[in-house]
């Protein structure tokens, strides 16, 4: 990993979660997943009917060997002697991923009510306004911009229709 | 001789300008988009993907596969200039491509990593001329227990080669193949894993999950790492370009060992990110300068960049001859022939001459394409790099947005794509391997398929995979893969006093 470690405050050094810790819990999750597929294949049917074999046969062993695998992660994790004990996430790291992440969803969600054209301008300005400290006239020909620019591409070059929400309707799209 | 008749053929296909129009495209998006935190060959492949529906065939895989050389050209510059890594592949670039950066001589490293990329590619273009249609033609006779046997085969090497635990390769694998199974059974027509979700019955597109995993999860990554690009300006002009080519020629044995590594590891499975470090590795080992390595050495450039285009361009052939591809982008590309209705495996050759000749010659084109390209646009590329992360991000988030609604025009694939970046974050972080899940999703179906096939032939007798010689081998072989961990730990536990050879540092 290729890793530029810019001079945080001290706090945003703290560990949110510890490599041990996120290799347990991953683990889990996998054995979880595994679980649900092995009910599931249990529950089509996982033996040999009639025909030939029945749709769960090949995904419960699937879960099998997920299954196995992910509690052998899971064991040497818990059992290891000297865990790994090193910061997964740092603070500021976390923080930082949040303020990506947090956006994105809400521009998904935006996506949903507004079309994809106006909740990309909404986004990439607010990313910008937020993240990026750009005054106004260097955030509204970007944010304007890009999504006319995939307009163009999608709907009359290409004609691939995007989601559209009230405004384009109102325009006649 | 049979296959230069083809090839030649294959280059009267390509003679319609718009072909070549297409190529030039092919080759700057791809650059630009190896160029890119966050787009990378088979997101970017994937993303592009919808767009060339309208096109023919021939067009829309040569224009793919343009994207994907460029990508692989690309991913150099970024690690050059600013000692980040555009793609996987070029991670071992940086080692020594970013000190001659700093020593000024940026120019040199980026003629000297284009020069090499080329070569490799040519490399595995003629051997994909020679040997694919000799294995296709092999691959005719298999039966649904051979195939199986050679899908094993492919998942068995990510164990045995990976770098990664073998059981995260394993858990990371068994969830592509769990995530295939959900949805419609063609066979029985029987609902897996859906729980009444009308949303699950189409089941999960694997382009969605490239989208995620590589897209998403990757600006998440970028952005942890508080990215502020602090780039080296290159110029690159005729004399440089001549001076560092007169200099290459004295390291040809590590550009041909890289372009062997390089096509070995690409038409296995290993991918060319292992076989650049691989090939990086063998080279200081090999090398009068190795000590030297690191430093600023051009040769640390030619070895990883012959390898990785060498092994992106292999992984085509088990693609086009099999059904089986060996890497991610070749996965992504293998879609897209399946969208355009043209099934990838030994009957191609025979039935889709027109095509399959098209795209090797478009291979020969498109890497002079993009050495060209890349050679003149390097400035222009590096420019586009210094567009600070807080505007490139949300655009690309944008863009996977886009691309992962257009594969079914459906809504919820956008949220499945952002629960996919998460994954990917969490994954990357903790060494889960991307390229065998994907590769699992991505075959799941067929592997599954040809093994019921297999089962029903001989009434769920597993002794089928040893019923002749063929199947036999692959599978012994496929097992030996898959036990390589504890089999190469025994082999060193037995001769504790050999030294163990050198290891290569991969982080």
């Amino acid at each position: 990993m290729i890793s530029k470690k810019s001079s945080h405050r001290k706090s945003d050094e703290d560990a949110v979660a510890t490599h041990h810790t996120m290799e347990i819990a991953v683990a889990l999750m996998f054995a979880a997943v595994a679980v649900v597929v092995m009910v599931d294949s249990n529950r089509v049917g996982n033996g040999w009917a009639s025909d030939g074999p029945e749709a769960g046969y090949f995904p419960f062993y699937v879960g099998v060997i997920m299954f196995i695998s992910s509690g052998v992660i899971l064991l040497t994790n818990i059992l290891s002697k000297t865990p790994n004990t090193s910061t997964f996430v740092e603070r500021g790291q976390f923080t930082l991923v949040l303020k990506v992440l947090i956006p994105t969803i809400v521009f998904v969600g935006l996506i949903w009510v507004l079309g994809i054209y106006l909740a990309a301008a909404i986004f990439i300005a607010f990313f910008m306004a937020w993240l990026g400290k750009y005054p106004i006239k260097t955030i509204l020909p970007i944010a304007i911009l890009i999504p006319l620019a995939l307009f163009m591409m999608f709907e009359i070059w290409f004609l691939v229709p995007l989601p559209k929400g009230p405004i384009e309707t109102m325009l006649g799209y | 001789m049979e296959s230069l008749v083809n090839l030649m053929h294959g280059f009267g296909v390509l003679a319609d300008p718009m072909n070549i129009v297409y190529m030039f495209v092919g080759i700057t998006l791809g650059v630009l988009i190896g160029v890119l935190p966050g787009l990378g060959g088979a997101n970017g492949v994937a993303i592009l993907l919808p767009l060339t529906f309208s096109m023919s065939p021939t067009s829309a895989i040569i224009m793919l596969s343009c994207i994907y050389w460029g990508a692989l050209f690309g991913g150099a510059i970024t690690s050059v200039l600013f000692n980040i890594p555009g793609e996987p592949w070029s991670v071992a670039t940086t080692f020594d491509g970013h000190p001659m950066a700093q020593q000024g001589r940026a120019g040199e490293a980026l003629t000297a990593a284009f020069t090499s990329s080329f070569l490799g590619a040519f490399v595995a273009v003629v051997l994909i001329t020679f040997l694919a249609p000799l294995i296709a033609k092999f691959a005719l006779k298999f039966g649904p227990a051979e195939f199986f046997a050679v899908q094993l085969l492919t998942f068995c090497s990510f164990v045995g080669m990976g770098k990664e635990s073998p059981f995260k390769v394993l858990t990371a694998m068994m969830l592509g193949f769990a995530l295939a199974a959900v949805g419609l059974d063609t066979v029985t027509g029987q609902l897996r894993m859906t729980f009444g979700s009308v949303e699950l019955l189409r089941g999960f597109d694997f382009l969605i999950a490239v989208i995620g995993l590589f897209g998403i999860g990757e600006i998440l990554l970028t952005m942890e790492e508080g990215l502020a690009f602090k780039g080296k300006s290159a110029k690159i002009n005729s004399k440089v370009v001549l001076e560092t080519w007169k200099q290459l020629p004295r390291y040809w044995a590590t550009a041909v060992r890289g372009a062997i590594v390089g096509c070995w590891m690409g038409i296995t499975p290993g991918g060319a990110t292992p076989a650049s470090f691989m090939s990086y590795g063998l080279a200081k080992r090999f090398s009068k300068n190795g000590a030297k390595f690191g430093t600023g050495e051009m040769e640390g450039v030619v070895a990883p960049e012959t390898a990785a285009h060498a092994a992106g361009t292999s992984a085509l052939l088990p693609m086009l001859t099999l059904g089986i591809p060996g890497s991610p982008t070749a996965a992504v590309l293998l879609g897209g022939l399946l969208i355009w209705g043209l099934q990838p495996g030994p009957l191609l050759f025979v039935e889709q001459k027109e095509f399959v000749w098209g795209l090797i010659a478009s291979m020969y084109l498109g890497n002079v394409v993009g050495l060209i390209v890349v050679l003149t646009t390097v400035p222009l590329f590096a420019s586009i790099l210094r567009i600070p992360f807080s505007i490139i991000a949300p655009i690309i988030i944008v863009i996977c947005a886009v691309g992962a609604y257009t594969v079914h025009n459906a809504f919820m694939d956008i949220a499945v794509m952002l629960v996919f970046g998460v994954l990917g974050y969490i994954f990357k972080k903790l060494s889960y391997p991307l390229a065998p899940l994907v590769l699992a999703l991505v075959l799941g179906d067929m592997a599954e398929s040809s093994f019921r096939q297999a089962m029903l032939l001989s009434q769920g007798d597993l002794s089928i995979f040893w019923s002749n010689p063929l199947v036999g081998t692959i599978v012994t072989l496929a097992l030996t893969m898959l036990f390589w961990p504890v089999i190469s730990l025994a082999i060193t536990r037995l001769r504790p006093r050999q030294a163990t050879k050198p290891a290569v540092s991969l982080k």
